[in-house]
């Protein structure tokens, strides 16, 4: 096997954690546990926000504006990690933010690897013209800067959550693209695959049961990947107030409004959101991390 | 009657990409080969065989050109065929055995899949009924418990028995015609007869035609009833095994013949050809292999010999056979 990776894997902390190794049944050294369970809990948290969270996201009481959490002096039980400018309750549009990020996260994502995983195939299967073609335009994609393009498009089609998804898409199927068709490549010389022309099957048939299923493993991995890139990017969209448009509650919409009260000691309104942005990168690429290692053949050092 | 597969003065050339280089990797081969009848292909390595294998096939890689010549399969032009007519030719009626079978199957389906593909991409049917006839055709290669191979997946399988699917798949759709291209040189001795066996049984039993590629003059000697040999892109003799055995009328056949390790004599010095095997793009005048003929005369350095009738069912380019 290979080095363990993540911080999760030290001996003693496989050792207590046996019980959640047998239950994942991921024999596997260097399994990232933590940042699984941070993930798991997310997307519990994401899909059960209406009846986790204790008050509405979008309503505040303007009378409680700029609460501490509950634990500081003027915090209160209602309020477990305090309100914001609008008498918000944070604790609640932190939870619906975590669905807004999964969403937006996860569908651009799988909008981005489909379209990038299906011209890699075309691109490295065809070859010829296909190729040249599918291939420049991607390099001219990979040229300009992730951001910078996806704020400009935003200001094109203004802020909404589809357009958001769209937008990171656009942006970011290059990657898939790239990774896809060196793949193809190899997989094209294959003998599987030459027996499969030699049987007579066309060229649909072959990328679509002999090449796709065999790019799927690198698609899984590189989405794991990216699921950190696209949710900082909606944050960082969000911030900047080209993202996910208020009053929905999105991480790096928080992030924006509470800047403002930083200065002013209201720690809790950028200091929260900004963790949970970490949190849920950090963990997403720590899986991501592992699952290229354990997939890559070459790593595995089979 | 017509034969089943005729080939009649078939040029491949490759193209380098601006033209400059030409290689004449099949040049000017003619032969038939009758239904059920097996004929073996040897030759060097580079010498065409494989080139020849996939011009039959229409599977030219982009750079190679089939410049001149006829394919007559079961009396129907193949080379005026469509792209697509071909497609539903191929692992139909002639199917084919690649170089590495063990390579060739997809790690990612099971065994029943791959074996019921061809029949769900050429006769339109179902999964069930693949799966169905896959079961039968396991049993037809002989692999002990085909039920439960059918679910399996291919690392699940030793070596032979990948060999013997990949023969499952080749007679699925049973096609009249199998190019097998050196099915056997990946493999370990014991595995090899086991598989030139079964490819035996399985041609006796559907009256399949072989055409099988190899340099190993040991298997044409046990599975071919007539064997071509290729040097430099021609085919410089062709006749029925016995016959090239015994009387070869081509200096090259006899020097490949004489190089043959022979257990029964110890002390004999293993024979080799002398010199290398002439480059395709710049082949020497006349006859390509004067260079290293031993019995080389004037008229083979200026003509390239022409194809010459040795006795019935036998023909070689060479200036000597005339005699």
């Amino acid at each position: 096997m290979s080095t363990p990776m993540s911080p999760s894997a030290s001996p003693s902390r496989a050792a207590s954690l046996t019980l959640a190794w047998r239950f994942a049944a991921f024999h596997a050294e260097g399994f990232p546990v933590l940042p699984t369970l941070i993930l798991l809990v997310l997307v519990l948290t994401a899909v059960f926000a209406n009846v986790i969270a204790p008050s509405d996201p979008e309503i505040g009481t303007l009378g409680e504006r700029f609460r501490p959490p509950a634990w500081q002096v003027g915090g209160s039980e209602k309020y477990l990690l305090g309100t914001d400018h609008l008498g918000r309750d944070v604790l609640s549009r932190l939870i619906f933010g975590a669905r807004v990020s999964m969403v937006v996260g996860l569908t651009a994502v799988l909008f981005a690897g489909a379209v990038g995983t299906a011209l890699g195939i075309l691109s490295g299967f065809l070859g010829g013209w296909v190729d040249q073609v599918i291939m420049r335009v991607t390099d001219t994609w990979l040229a300009l800067p992730a951001l910078t393009f996806a704020i400009f498009l935003a200001a094109v089609v203004g802020p909404s959550e589809m357009n958001i998804v769209i937008i990171l898409g656009a942006v970011y199927w290059t990657r898939y693209a790239r990774v896809i068709r060196g793949e193809v490549l190899s997989l094209r010389e294959r003998d599987f695959v030459r027996l499969a022309i030699v049987a007579g099957c066309s060229k649909w048939t072959i990328m679509r049961r002999h090449i796709l299923p065999n790019v799927l493993n690198s698609a899984i991995v590189l989405g794991t990947l990216m699921l950190g890139v696209v949710i900082v990017t909606e944050a960082a969209l969000s911030f900047l107030g080209v993202g996910v448009p208020p009053p929905k509650p999105a991480w790096g919409l928080m992030l924006a409004d509470g800047k403002k009260g930083l200065m002013a000691g209201y720690w809790w309104l950028t200091v929260l959101p900004g963790s949970c942005i970490m949190l849920m990168v950090l963990s997403a690429n720590l899986l991501g991390d592992w699952l290229r290692v354990k997939l890559d053949p070459q790593l595995r050092q089979l | 009657m017509t034969p089943l597969l005729e080939i009649d003065r078939l040029t491949t050339r490759y193209v380098s990409a601006r033209g400059a280089r030409v290689v004449e990797a099949v040049s000017d081969i003619s032969f038939r080969l009758e239904a059920g009848e097996t004929l073996g292909i040897v030759g060097e390595s580079g010498s065409g065989k494989t080139t020849l294998a996939l011009s039959i096939m229409r599977l030219l890689p982009p750079g190679a050109r089939i410049a001149a010549g006829a394919v007559r399969f079961e009396g129907e032009d193949l080379l005026a065929k469509s792209d697509g007519e071909m497609r539903r030719l191929r692992g139909k009626r002639i199917a084919m055995i690649l170089q590495d079978p063990m390579a060739s199957l997809n790690p990612l389906f099971t065994v029943g899949d791959q074996v019921g593909e061809s029949l769900r991409v050429h006769e339109g049917a179902s999964r069930r009924t693949a799966w169905t006839r896959a079961r039968e055709l396991l049993t037809a290669v002989k692999i002990p418990a085909p039920e439960a191979r059918v679910r399996e997946y291919p690392h699940q399988l030793s070596g032979g028995m990948r060999q013997r699917i990949v023969g499952a798949i080749a007679i699925s759709c049973e096609p009249r015609l199998l190019i097998a291209d050196e099915p056997t040189t990946s493999l370990d001795v014991t595995i090899q007869a086991q598989y030139l066996n079964l490819l035996r049984d399985l041609q006796r039993e559907h009256g399949l035609a072989l055409i099988f590629i190899t340099h190993n003059l040991g298997i044409v000697a046990r599975m071919c009833d007539r064997v071509a040999v290729m040097y430099a892109g021609r085919l410089v003799e062709i006749g029925p095994v016995r016959r090239i055995f015994d009387a070869p009328a081509h200096p090259y056949t006899r020097a490949l013949l004489e190089s043959i390790p022979r257990l029964a004599d110890a002390r004999a010095r293993l024979t080799a050809i002398d010199g290398q095997p002439p480059d395709l793009a710049a082949l020497p005048v006349g006859c390509a292999f004067h260079p290293r003929c031993p019995k080389v005369e004037d008229r083979c350095r200026r003509e390239v010999p022409t194809d010459i009738a040795v006795a019935e069912d036998h023909r070689a380019r060479c200036w000597l056979a005339a005699r």
